[in-house]
């Protein structure tokens, strides 16, 4: 059983338009001290599909899914109660704004010890002293000072720092990071990134990482997911993702690295992710697909096998070329 | 912190300035002067007229006089009442306490009510408990002091028999020296059987008028903080952690949601001492407020002036306290951030 097994998990919001499906059919298993990463536009429902695993989405996201566990628990089943015994303890996230996402109104130290206070049967000087360990941990230095900080007197790398200290504080068996480093300075984006790999591979955590960043995916991750418009379109291997992409889209976001590009104009895929108003019919890719046909249009795709990297789609690539497959439609 | 202190201090001196003109000339403005609403229809000859102002010092020359009052108040001289000959400040300390255990029991029933209703409606928005909260703060707000008052007396002291009608003591059953001139004090240190229970009794209608509006303001204030403050990622960040709803939004949120609160609760000790004028004179209450009516039917310029100048020394001093006090709360503006 892997340590977080989601199947078919979807959310919908009720927005004043009409209910809108952020996240549609997303499969993920990650086992226990693997990094998989999460790829994916802006609105591709990446982080809202992560949010719903934490259960911290607002009452107006419904979330559905087969199946939706975490350590052998059924997270949807579990209780509020319940679960606020597993999310920050076993479970924990790390997010994108590290400056908001610490609360300013308290010490840097209140905030780390407060998520041990609520999980861990420590006296106040174990805690203190984890603290303070922690801080070492996560490369901050003169720990015992800075815990009486309070965050608007650190940079954007320290606030990420002391999440990464938060998240690790209760020793969870899966950090779910969302976009760790996108609100960060380049130099500091790479400070970070190694800061949470070597963390992952000496305490054998599991590590979920939503970015959009592929170059971060190709260095880190051993699996990769890739989002697009709520729905997961391919999952696969990392190197056997980036030597051979199965789903149009994919192909077409690895096309589009500045790295790969050819001669002096960058590639870029035409068009926009759909919204609410603009759903096609068939695959929500199809408007903006190369390969597209009238089935991929009018008819929503079918999910590929494993040898297709689970692609979403009618005609998934082998080498770059679109495999007709019989569709029982 | 000291740097900050004396530079807030600094800027009051201006608005005092300000204050001691608007005051001296508005009181002028109303038309009549002391010793014709003293004689009334009853007429005085021109000569009487004449000593009466001389003696009073109103017939010399108005900046003369100006010039005489600022230089008294910065003796710290409040000149003495034309009415009862007695020093306006000594006035004003006596009548004060009453007026300032209205002020704060209104404020602590404002506060102590206000807050959890904004945070619930906040928590709960769009329920069928925030639009009645929000409906019952705008329509608090709304209301005359006045109208609400007479609405209470009716129903609570004429038609439930609660509540008394007016005063701040049963004078019949109860007579004791003021000590501290806060009646709930001094009737627990007067040792009498049932004396606290009557002040509090007295004290319970007048805070209720007095405290409806700032009760309506920081109800309202305290939700649209809370609900820009529950948004915020750090309140998701808290909740990530697995904590209670009860301390993400009891501590982290709220505490972030107070600061803007705080600042309005300061600001509404001016409508407290505002609105005490008009809660005093429908309860008959023994304050400042009604002085002030008093004051200004008998056009009793060195009280009028005085107490209006003791009255917004005293709001500028608590929107002082409430700067510092914010200073205290917010720590980006401890450190300078």
């Amino acid at each position: 059983m892997p340590l977080l097994s989601i199947r078919n998990l979807s959310v919908t919001f009720a927005t004043s338009r009409g209910p809108f499906r952020a996240v549609d059919g997303v499969d993920l298993d990650v086992e226990a001290g693997e990094l998989v990463a999460i790829v994916g536009e802006s609105g591709s429902g990446k982080s809202v599909a992560m949010l719903a695993v934490m259960g911290l989405l607002p009452w107006t996201a419904t979330v559905t899914a087969d199946r939706l566990t975490f350590d052998g628990r059924d997270m949807l089943a579990l209780s509020a109660r319940g679960r606020r015994k597993i999310i920050g303890r076993d479970l924990a996230m790390i997010f994108q704004e590290p400056m908001s996402s610490l609360n300013p109104c308290f010490t840097v130290g209140f905030q780390i010890r407060e998520a041990m206070k609520a999980h861990l049967d420590l006296s106040r000087a174990e805690r203190q002293a984890r603290a303070v360990e922690l801080l070492e941990l996560v490369g901050i230095p003169e720990p015992e000072r800075r815990l009486s900080a309070f965050p608007h007197q650190l940079s954007g790398g320290m606030s990420q720092r002391v999440m990464i200290a938060m998240a690790l504080a209760c020793k969870p068996k899966l950090i779910i990071a969302d976009e760790p480093t996108t609100a960060l300075d380049v130099t500091i984006q790479a400070q970070i990134l190694d800061l949470l790999l070597r963390l992952q591979k000496d305490s054998g955590v599991g590590l979920v990482l939503i970015t959009h960043d592929m170059g971060v995916v190709a260095e880190t991750a051993q699996r990769v997911c890739v989002h697009y418009a709520g729905q997961q379109v391919e999952m696969q291997e990392t190197r056997g993702l980036f030597r051979d992409p199965h789903h149009p889209y994919t192909a077409a976001l690895l096309a589009a690295l500045p790295e790969r590009a050819q001669g002096r104009m960058l590639p870029s895929i035409p068009g926009v992710v759909p919204g609410l108003a603009d759903r096609p019919k068939g695959c929500l890719f199809s408007p903006r697909c190369r390969f597209a046909t009238d089935t991929c249009r009018n008819v929503p795709p079918p999910r590929a096998g494993a040898e297709f990297g689970f692609a979403l789609c009618h005609t998934p690539l082998l080498a770059g070329v679109p495999q007709r497959r019989e569709i029982a439609a | 912190m000291l740097k900050l202190f004396l530079r807030r201090v600094a800027l009051t001196l201006p608005t005092f300035v300000a204050l001691m003109f608007v005051t001296f000339v508005a009181v002028r403005l109303v038309p009549g002067d002391p010793i014709e609403v003293r004689t009334g229809e009853r007429g005085i000859s021109p000569e009487r007229l004449a000593q009466f102002r001389h003696e009073l010092g109103l017939d010399r020359p108005i900046w003369q006089q100006f010039l005489d009052y600022a230089n008294g108040l910065l003796h710290g001289d409040f000149g003495v009442s034309i009415v009862t000959k007695t020093p306006v400040l000594n006035e004003f300390l006596i009548l004060f306490p009453a007026t300032l255990e209205l002020a704060f029991c209104a404020l602590v029933f404002a506060i102590v009510l206000g807050i959890p209703a904004g945070v619930l409606a906040a928590v709960k928005r769009g329920s069928i408990f925030d639009h009645t909260v929000m409906t019952a703060a705008l329509a608090g707000y709304s209301m005359p002091i006045f109208w609400w008052g007479l609405l209470l007396i009716m129903f609570m002291s004429e038609y439930l028999g609660l509540t008394p009608v007016s005063g701040r003591m049963d004078l019949i059953n109860y007579y004791f020296e003021p000590v501290t001139g806060f009646m709930l004090i001094d009737s627990l240190l007067s040792d009498q059987e049932g004396a606290f229970g009557a002040a509090v009794a007295h004290l319970i209608l007048p805070s209720i008028v007095l405290g409806t509006i700032p009760l309506a303001v920081i109800a309202r204030m305290t939700r649209s903080s809370m609900l820009e403050v529950l948004g915020e990622d750090y309140v998701r960040t808290a909740r990530a952690k697995g904590l209670s709803p009860l301390r993400v939004v009891g501590l982290h949120a709220l505490r972030n949601a107070l600061i803007p609160v705080v600042t309005v609760i300061g600001l509404q000790t001016g409508t407290l001492l505002a609105g005490a004028v008009l809660t005093e004179t429908i309860f008959a209450w023994p304050g400042v407020g009604k002085w002030l009516i008093e004051s200004i039917s008998r056009r009793d310029y060195p009280a009028l002036q005085g107490g209006i100048m003791l009255i917004s020394g005293i709001v500028i001093l608590v929107n002082l306290i409430v700067d510092l006090l914010y200073v205290a709360i917010n720590p980006r503006i401890r450190h300078g951030g």
